[in-house]
C-alpha cells in the first residue's frame, strides 16, 4: 500500500512538472506568435506607405515631365511607327 | 474523586439550552451553505467577471478600409495607420515646461494646447488628430500623465487633384463623404472587431480568451479608370481651360465596347489630401452632377430617329435656304447659308434649320422615345452620389417650336455622362450600353435602341463632320478615322440665354471603322474670343483620343497622312 502511494506521488509530481513546462512553453510560443503578428502588422503598414511612395514617385505627370526634360524623350511621329500584324509575314509589312 | 464525578459537572442547567445552541449553530451553517450555493451556483456571473477583470482585457481591433485601385492595380486611395493624441483634462498633470514641449512636438502653439485642455466640462478632448507614428512616439516619450494616444487610419490619395471628383474623399473618421468613397461605402468600410486577452503585470498579452470578434477588413475596389488615360485627359483639359480662360470643364472617356468609364476629369478641382480645401463648388463632379443644354451634339440623335423610322435617308435633300426658319414668333438661324443640304451635310455642317426641318417631319413621340431610350431624363445608374437625370419634358406638352429647337439640343438638358452614354448607340450597332465605374470581367449586354444599319449610317455621317468641310476638322487624328460632332450652346442664366457665355463641347468615337473609345469634352465659358466646339473642345478631344488609342495599342485604320485643316476663310462655323 505504502509503495503504491509512493509510486502515485512520483507520478503526480512528474505530471505536475510536465504541466508547468508545457504551460511555460505555450506562453513562450504565444509571445512569439504575438511578436510575429505585430511584425506582420508593421510590415503591412510599411508596405502601404511604400505603395504610397511608389505611386507618388510614379505619377504619370512626373514621369512625363522627367521624360521630356531630363531624358529629352518624345512620342514618335505616327508616321514613324510601324505596326506589325501577327497574321501577315514580315515582308508584306516592309512593302506596305 | 474522579473528574467525572465532580459535582460541578452535575447538570445544573436545563437541557433545552444546549439544544438551542445546536439549532442556532446548525441554522448559521445552513445560511452559510445557502449563500455559498447562491454565489457558486446561481449568481456566479458577477463574481466571475470581477475576477476576470483583474487580468483580462478587451482590446479593440481596428479594421482597415479597403483600397481603391485603378484597372491596372494602381492605388488611388490607401489608408495607413496614424495616431491621434487625446487627453482627459482632469487627469492631466503637466508643468508649464511639459506643455511647452508637448506643443513643440505637435507643432502647435502653446496657447492652443492649453485652450484645448481647459475645455470646460468635457472629459475627453483631442489635442491633435492624425499625426505620424514617429511624432506620436516622441509624444509618448514625454510621459505626460493623462495624455493618451489611439490608433486611427488616414486616407491618402496619391492621384491627388487628377482624380479628385471621381474618387471623392472620406471624413476624418474614415467614412466616405463624396464620390466613389461614398457610393461604395458598404464595400470599402470594414467593421472593427474586439479581442479578449489576458495581460500580465507588465501589460503584455500572454493568452487569448474566448469571446473575440475578429475585425472585418474592408475590401479593395477595382475601378474601370485607367490612371494613364485619366492623367492625360486631365492635363489636356487643364491646358485647354487655361488657354481659353474658361471657368471649368469636364471630360469623359468611355470604352465603346464595355461601357467602362476609363477617365472622368473635371475642372476646377481640389487636392483631397488637404483637408482645408474640402468644401466649395470644386468638389462637384460636374460631368455627372451638372446638367447643360448640349446643343448640336444632339443632332445625330434627331437624325438617327428620322432614319430609323424611314422618314429620311442619308442622301435625302433638305431645303435649308434661306438659312432661317420661322415658327410662330421664333426664328431658327444657320451660321452659313446654303441652298440644299443632304441629311449627311446637315450633320457635317451642323445646320440648325436642317435638323429642325427633319425633326418636324416626325411625330413628337418618335423623338421623345429615342431620347428616353438613350437614357435622357433618368439617372445613368452609375451608383454615383447625386447623379443628374437631366430634363426632358413629356412630348404631349411639346409645341412645334420646342420640337424644332430640341432637335439641335436646346430646351433639353443632360449631363456630360448621359451625353457620352447616348453615343454608345453609334458605336455598337445601335445598342445602348450600361455604364460602369467598376472594372468589368465581361462586356455587358447592350439594349437595342436603333437598327444596326441606322447606327452605321449615322456613324458615317459623323465621320464627315471631322473632315475638312465639316465643323470639327480639329478633331482629326493622324492614322485613325474619327467620327464626332461639335456642340456650341449659349449658357442659360436667370431663365434666359446669356448672349456671350457658351458651353463648347465635342463628342466623338474612334477608330470609326470599329469604335474602341468614346470621348466627350466640355469647356465651360471659354472667354478668349473663341467659343465654337470645333475650335475649343475638338482639339482636346483629338489630343486625348490620340494618346489614349496609343496607350491602349489600338491599330490605326487610316493611312498616315498629315492632317488637313481648312484655311481661316473656309472654316465651317457652327450654328449656335
Amino acid at each position: 500500500m505504502a509503495r503504491l502511494n509512493l509510486l502515485l506521488l512520483v507520478l503526480l509530481t512528474v505530471c505536475a512538472l510536465g504541466l508547468v513546462t508545457s504551460q511555460h512553453k505555450a506562453r513562450k510560443l504565444f509571445v512569439e506568435l504575438e511578436r510575429e503578428q505585430a511584425r506582420t502588422k508593421a510590415l503591412h503598414v510599411e508596405w502601404g506607405q511604400l505603395e504610397l511612395e511608389t505611386r507618388t514617385w510614379a505619377l504619370t505627370s512626373r514621369i512625363d515631365k522627367l521624360a521630356h526634360e531630363r531624358l529629352e524623350m518624345r512620342a514618335p511621329d505616327p508616321r514613324q511607327v510601324h505596326i506589325l500584324r501577327r497574321d501577315l509575314p514580315a515582308r508584306a509589312v516592309e512593302n506596305r | 474523586m474522579k473528574f467525572a464525578e465532580s459535582p460541578v459537572l452535575a447538570p445544573p442547567l436545563p437541557l433545552w439550552r444546549a439544544r438551542v445552541v445546536v439549532v442556532l449553530i446548525a441554522g448559521a451553517l445552513a445560511v452559510l451553505a445557502g449563500r455559498a450555493f447562491y454565489l457558486q451556483g446561481l449568481e456566479y456571473g458577477f463574481l466571475q467577471a470581477k475576477g476576470e477583470s483583474r487580468y483580462s482585457r478587451v482590446l479593440e481591433v481596428p479594421a482597415n478600409r479597403g483600397r481603391i485601385l485603378d484597372r491596372n492595380g494602381e492605388a488611388l486611395a490607401v489608408s495607413t495607420p496614424v495616431k491621434s493624441i487625446w487627453a482627459i483634462p482632469e487627469d492631466v498633470v503637466a508643468s508649464r515646461r511639459d506643455l511647452k514641449r508637448l506643443a513643440d512636438t505637435l507643432e502647435m502653439s502653446e496657447d492652443d494646447v492649453r485652450k484645448r485642455l481647459d475645455g470646460q466640462g468635457r472629459d475627453f478632448v483631442f489635442i491633435k488628430r492624425q499625426i505620424s507614428p514617429e511624432i506620436a512616439a516622441r509624444v509618448a516619450a514625454l510621459g505626460i500623465a493623462g495624455v493618451h494616444q489611439s490608433e486611427e487610419f488616414r486616407r491618402y490619395y496619391p492621384g491627388g487633384e487628377v482624380v479628385a471628383q471621381a474618387v471623392g474623399f472620406t471624413d476624418v473618421d474614415g467614412h466616405g463623404q463624396e464620390g466613389i468613397e461614398l457610393a461604395f461605402e458598404q464595400h470599402l468600410a470594414g467593421r472593427a472587431g474586439t479581442r479578449r486577452v489576458i495581460k500580465d503585470r507588465r501589460g503584455q498579452i500572454v493568452e487569448d480568451l474566448e469571446g473575440s470578434h475578429p475585425a472585418q477588413h474592408g475590401r479593395d475596389l477595382v475601378l474601370a479608370l485607367d490612371s494613364r488615360i485619366q492623367s492625360l485627359a486631365f492635363s489636356r483639359l487643364r491646358e485647354a481651360v487655361r488657354r481659353h480662360r474658361a471657368k471649368g470643364g469636364g471630360i469623359v472617356v468611355l470604352d465603346a465596347r464595355t461601357g467602362e468609364v476609363l477617365a472622368l476629369a473635371n475642372l476646377p478641382t481640389y487636392n483631397p489630401n488637404n483637408r482645408a480645401q474640402l468644401s466649395g463648388g470644386s468638389l462637384r463632379n460636374r460631368a455627372v452632377v451638372d446638367i447643360f443644354e448640349p446643343g448640336s451634339t444632339l443632332k445625330p440623335l434627331t437624325i438617327a430617329a428620322a432614319i430609323d423610322v424611314g422618314r429620311v435617308t442619308p442622301r435625302t435633300r433638305i431645303q435649308t435656304a434661306p438659312g432661317t426658319l420661322t415658327i410662330g414668333p421664333a426664328t431658327i438661324r444657320d451660321a452659313h447659308k446654303s441652298e440644299q443640304l443632304t441629311v449627311t451635310q446637315v450633320i457635317q455642317k451642323s445646320s440648325n434649320v436642317g435638323a429642325a426641318k427633319i425633326a418636324l417631319m416626325l411625330r413628337p413621340q418618335v423623338l421623345w422615345d429615342l431620347f428616353e431610350q438613350v437614357g435622357f431624363g433618368r439617372e445613368p445608374d452609375l451608383g454615383f452620389p447625386g447623379e443628374a437625370s437631366g430634363k426632358v419634358r413629356p412630348y404631349k406638352t411639346w409645341k412645334p417650336i420646342e420640337q424644332a429647337t430640341m432637335s439641335y439640343g436646346h430646351g433639353i438638358s443632360v449631363s456630360l455622362m448621359q451625353l457620352v452614354r447616348a453615343y454608345t448607340v453609334f458605336a455598337d450597332d445601335g445598342k445602348l450600353l450600361p455604364l460602369s465605374l467598376l472594372k468589368l470581367d465581361s462586356p455587358p449586354r447592350g439594349v437595342p435602341v436603333l437598327a444596326p444599319e441606322t447606327a452605321r449610317e449615322v456613324l458615317a455621317m459623323l465621320e464627315t463632320a471631322t473632315h475638312p468641310g465639316g465643323t470639327g476638322p480639329r478633331a482629326q487624328i493622324m492614322g485613325y478615322r474619327v467620327a464626332g460632332k461639335t456642340g456650341t450652346a449659349h449658357k442659360q442664366e436667370n431663365g434666359g440665354y446669356a448672349a456671350d457665355k457658351y458651353f463648347s463641347s465635342f463628342v466623338g468615337l474612334a477608330p470609326a471603322s470599329r469604335p474602341r473609345l468614346i470621348i466627350a469634352a466640355l469647356i465651360d465659358e471659354p472667354s478668349d474670343g473663341e467659343y465654337y466646339g470645333g475650335t475649343v473642345a475638338a482639339p482636346v478631344f483629338a489630343e486625348v483620343m490620340a494618346g489614349a488609342l496609343r496607350i491602349l495599342g489600338v491599330p490605326p485604320d487610316a493611312p498616315m497622312k498629315p492632317i488637313e485643316l481648312p484655311g481661316p476663310d473656309d472654316e465651317v462655323r457652327e450654328s449656335v
